[in-house]
């Protein structure tokens, strides 16, 4: 189970060398995100397209809101 | 959305998964840093040296404080810097007796600094043409429940010239 991240959090971890993940589609992620994500739509997320993660580092997942 | 991807991933093997449930709009709305192709927000582009003062204070000192100012309007705001009335040059006429709370309009419109500048243009385009809103700009995270922090001000059409100075300079670099 994930751990819900408050956005004080989310810093302290970005801090700490984790990967930012939009999962919302192509053009709400061009439209703006945090700096330094990484995109992969939810309906995208597979083994292919994680081979561009390290597994060994923290991974903090991200859309728009509480949708 | 994002908790299910976070199972997703999780499914896939990865351990370390975290959840930032509030997501990009909050992280716009505290003001921190964005990129992508709505560059810039009104959080960029707006003035954060605007005035403010509190409640109880005399309208004398804050009047002085103002005309140092390049603004002609100040922003009420508790200890907390929220939000709670807008003094304009009318109210900044007031008698010198008076204090802010008498003197001021309550409750003024505000907006989030990540509203993208071409939002906020179109937003003061539909107020009163002869009496333009200028807006306080807030922090206010849908959850949890936070009433709304001064950040800076300005004019919403002032806003929307500079992004499209902005624009135009964009344009122009190619």
């Amino acid at each position: 189970m994930s751990t819900p991240l408050d956005r004080t959090e989310v810093e302290r971890l970005l801090a700490q060398d984790a990967q930012l993940v939009e999962v919302l589609h192509a053009e709400g992620y061009a439209d703006e995100h945090l700096p330094g994500t990484i995109n992969i739509p939810l309906k995208e997320l597979g083994e292919e397209t994680v081979r561009q993660l390290d597994p060994s580092r923290p991974m903090i997942v991200y859309c728009y809101d509480y949708q | 959305m994002s908790p299910r991807a976070a199972a997703r991933l999780e499914s896939l093997g990865f351990t370390k998964v975290y959840d930032y449930v509030a997501g990009k709009a909050d992280w716009g709305s505290a003001g921190l840093p964005l990129e992508g192709a709505a560059a810039p927000w009104v959080g960029e582009l707006a003035r954060s040296e605007v005035p403010t003062c509190r409640l109880d204070e005399p309208l004398r000192g804050v009047r002085e404080r103002v005309r140092a100012s390049a603004f002609d309007t100040c922003i009420v705001v508790n200890e907390h810097g929220v939000v709670l009335g807008r003094l304009g040059r009318h109210a900044l006429r007031a008698d010198d007796g008076a204090t802010v709370e008498e003197a001021m309009t309550a409750g003024p419109g505000t907006v989030r600094p990540n509203l993208r500048g071409r939002d906020g243009g179109e937003a003061d385009a539909r107020a009163k043409p002869d009496r333009p809103a200028r807006y306080p700009l807030r922090r206010h995270p849908r959850r949890p429940p936070a009433p709304g922090r001064c950040r800076g001000g300005g004019r919403l059409r002032v806003l929307a010239d500079r992004l499209s100075h902005y624009r135009e300079a964009q344009l122009r670099e190619g």
